[in-house]
Parts: structure tokens; sequence; C-alpha cells
């Protein structure tokens, strides 16, 4: 089935507009909002702290601990049963994958560092936005990372590659891939690549592009927002 | 040749590259890939003839040796105590550097220190294994009674000090308050009333704010002259009380 113009008339590599705020939340270590179009996540970095049960301690290096949720309300107007699923763990997991190549918790063996992100709307590319915020919210709370991370999801709708898809196109009745992926900006390394669906191998190359290249507006956002929160102090 | 590419004191991220060729050195919060010197954490970019470091604009208190820190018992075995000092490890304090006078054997701990008790100590050894020692026994170590204690951010007791005390003799000059400033960020305030602690509560927590604007003494200067009106009796009634003595 063909597409021939998206939903909300963006090109097919053009990102839907995004926002990026840090230290929003005061009792935390770190914290950081990331918006993009539709999708808002918000982060919050405790720790390092002790980590029990002890059996998962790890005495060479700290545990990153990810806990993502969708809250109740957030969804396009079914309510999302509260609680951990399935699918909430896999994304915590994922998370946690994409996020430690670039943390070093060495300096905290034993411990624990949690990454609370709560999404409080939703439009797809939710675990992107988790994603891009944890990265924030980390370095907010001044840990030695070698780089951010940036998370975007590429897909085919129909018959095109698109960038950064929405709950429409995901939806799309032809057949749509969604593709998320996080990727180290200094290296181009990727920490994250997930696919549902079914892609030609050119097709999917192109998605890898247009997410690369996604992935440099993320950092210019999240450089920015961490950034702001000094200068403006300045002023 | 090195190439510098970031300005002296500007704000650098994690993966931010600070300088290129072998010439610079990575410092604390930097390190080398390749020919290239990267930040890894959000700070401010010192260079010290080769050397780049980033000094830390967040984050939690990093333990270091001789820091005077606030900490609360946590807990208390036979020999020691567990204190919760705000990093990710208790630190303890033995028996021993409990205190200046002797201890019997078999007295109870908690007449000395009690769990939940604050106290005012320095830290006497930090290994890499994130043992930490501490001592009660030095000028001003003592358990901290009434008050209060409130928490900022570690990387910003500096400014609270100021140079040589500077900022934090005139919070307490111009309050009457006593106020302590723990290495770890808490800072402990005790008033003669309960609207002097308000204010100098209210002064700390400006500084934390605006720690980064030039003339921020002035600015602090301004702030608590207007607030201490209404102190302005009673802080020349302890004026007073002081020339006496």
């Amino acid at each position: 089935m063909k597409y021939e113009k998206r939903y909300d008339g963006r090109k097919f590599d053009e990102m839907r507009p995004m926002s990026a705020e840090v230290g929003i939340i005061k009792n935390a270590v770190g914290s950081a909002k990331f918006t993009i179009g539709k999708t808002i996540a918000v982060a919050a970095v405790y720790g390092p702290k002790d980590l029990f049960p002890k059996f998962l301690q790890n005495p060479k290096s700290g545990v990153l601990r990810c806990h993502y949720n969708m809250m109740a309300f957030s969804g396009a107007g079914d309510r999302v049963r509260p609680g951990t699923s399935r699918r909430s763990k896999e994304i915590s997991m994922v998370m946690e994958k994409s996020l430690l190549p670039v943390l070093d918790l060495q300096d905290f063996p034993k411990s624990v560092v949690d990454v609370h992100v709560e999404l409080i709307q939703t439009d797809a590319g939710t675990r992107c936005a988790a994603i891009c915020a944890a990265s924030l919210a980390l370095a907010d709370a001044g840990f030695e990372m070698k780089d951010l991370v940036c998370a975007i999801s590429a897909g085919l709708v129909g018959d095109k590659v698109v960038l950064d898809l929405d709950k429409k196109e995901e939806d799309f009745k032809g057949g749509a891939v969604d593709i998320p992926l996080a990727i180290i900006p200094r290296t181009g390394e990727v920490t994250l690549l997930q696919l549902d669906g079914e892609i030609s191998k050119e097709d999917l190359k192109r998605c890898v592009d247009f997410g690369i290249k996604g992935c440099d507006q993320i950092l210019e956002v999240q450089k920015n927002a961490l950034k702001a929160k000094y200068t403006e102090a300045k002023k | 040749m090195s190439k510098l590419l970031v300005e002296a004191k500007a704000v650098v991220i994690p993966g931010e590259i600070l300088a290129e060729g072998m010439d610079h050195l990575p410092g604390k919060g930097a390190f080398r890939e390749g020919e290239k010197v990267i930040a890894s954490r959000v700070g401010l970019v010192y260079v010290n003839g080769s050397i780049i470091n980033i000094v830390p604009l967040s984050g939690r208190y990093i333990p270091k040796k001789d820091d005077t820190v606030i900490g609360y018992v946590r807990d208390m075995t036979y020999s020691s105590w567990f204190i919760n000092i705000g990093y990710a490890y208790d630190a303890s304090l033995s028996l021993k550097d409990a205190s200046s006078s002797y201890i019997e054997r078999g007295a109870s701990l908690s007449d000395f220190f009690a769990v939940a008790d604050a106290i005012l100590t320095r830290i006497t050894n930090v290994t890499k294994d994130n043992n930490i020692d501490l001592t009660m026994v030095g000028p001003g170590l003592r358990k901290l009674k009434g008050g209060k204690i409130i928490e900022i951010t570690p990387a910003k007791v500096p400014r609270l000090v100021g140079k040589q005390g500077s900022m934090i003799s005139m919070i307490k000059d111009m309050t009457g308050c006593s106020v302590f400033a723990g290495q770890n960020g808490r800072i402990w305030i005790k008033g003669k009333t309960p609207e002097a602690e308000k204010i100098a509560t209210d002064a700390v927590f400006l500084v934390e704010e605006k720690a980064h604007i030039r003339g921020l003494t002035d600015h602090m200067k301004g702030f608590l002259e207007e607030k201490c009106k209404s102190l302005k009796v009673e802080k020349k009634v302890s004026i007073n009380k002081e020339t006496k003595k």
C-alpha cells in the first residue's frame, strides 16, 4: 500500500518538534524532561545507594536500574493499566542496555543507580524519548559519561522509509515497521536497535541512516538543555 | 600542534571535545580518546598548564580526606558507629576516634551518639574500596544540638563559604545565626529566633540558586540588609553582649 504524504505534513526525514529541560525535580540527584511531538518523558535519577537484595550487587561496579512507566492517562483515550507489565519490563531492560555503554559506575561498587522514567503523554516513540530523557538526567546528576545517548525511531510506513513515526503512522493500515534506535553521537555506535515487522536490507540501511541523521538534531537539543541550566543562572 | 577547543570557565557536557592533539592532558572529569581530550561530566573548564580539568557543577558528594562534613548516625556496633555522610556508602567512626576523653570498655555507645543524631565530623581517610574513616577529635567537631540542617548541592558549598569565608561570615554577622557548611552540602543553621533562622536559610538557598552570577556578594548584601531590617534591634543587642565580654 502506498503512503504518499505524512499525516501531519512532515517531510519523510523530518522529526517532530523537540524540547528538553533539566533539573525539573528538585528532590532527585538529576532530572530531565524530553518532549518530542506529543510524547513527553520525565526522568529522575536517584543514587548511588545500597542495593538489596544483596545477590544483585556487583562488587566491581555499580548497577544501573531503569524503571519505565506510562501514566494511566497518557494514551489516546484508553486507560493504561498501571503497574509493571511485560512491555514495561522489556523497555526498562533495553534502556539499561542502551545507556550502560556510556556510563561509568566503577566508582560505586555494590551500589545501584535508579532511573525512573514516567511517560506523561504518549504518541509513539516512547522508549526513544525515555532514553533521551534518562541520558540527560544522568548527565545532570553528575555521573561520569563518555557521551550522551540519543534515541529516535525510524521505520517503514507503507512503502516509504520515514523518521520519527507517530502513533497514527505506526497503526497505518498498509503495514508499518518501527525501528527504535539509540546512538552514541560522537562515535556513531548503535546501542539499541529493535525491529518489529518485515523490512528489506536496503530499507533497513536507510532507516539507520535516517536515525543517525536525526540524532544530530537530538544532541543539539540535549546540549542546549544541559547548558541552559547554568547559563540561565548566570544571567 | 595541540589545539584547545573550549574557552576557560565554559560550561561543557559529557562527550564534548575539549582539545585536539597530544599536548593537552585530561585531568579530572575528562578522558583521552585517540588525539582528542573529551569531557566526561557537566562542569566548568579549568586549564592548568597543559592539564584540562572539569570542575563539576552538579552531582552527589564525593568524600575527600580532611573534609569536614555533617553526618547522621545510622547504626552502631559494639565498637563503632556508622554515619551517613550523603555518599553512596556509610562512613565509620570508631571508638578511639569518637572522643578525646577515655571511653570505658562496655560503655553504651548511645550515650555518646545515638541513632539519628547529627554530628559535625572530619574525614581522616578514604580508601579506594570506599572505606571512610571519621574522627570527632579536633577543634569544633561535636554533636549538633538544636538548630536545623538544610541540604544544598555539594558543588555549591565553596561559593557559599566564599573567599576566606567572606560569604558565610556575612550571613552569620547579618542574621546573628550560627551557620556551619559541611563539605557534603549539609548546612547547619542555629539562630536566636525562628525569624533569623528563616532569613539565613533563604540566604543559603539564594546563594545555591545564583552561585554562577558575578558580584554575588553585593547581591547577597542587598538581600540580607533588606531582610534583616526587622532583626536589627536584636542584632545590635548581640553585638553589645559581645563587646561587654
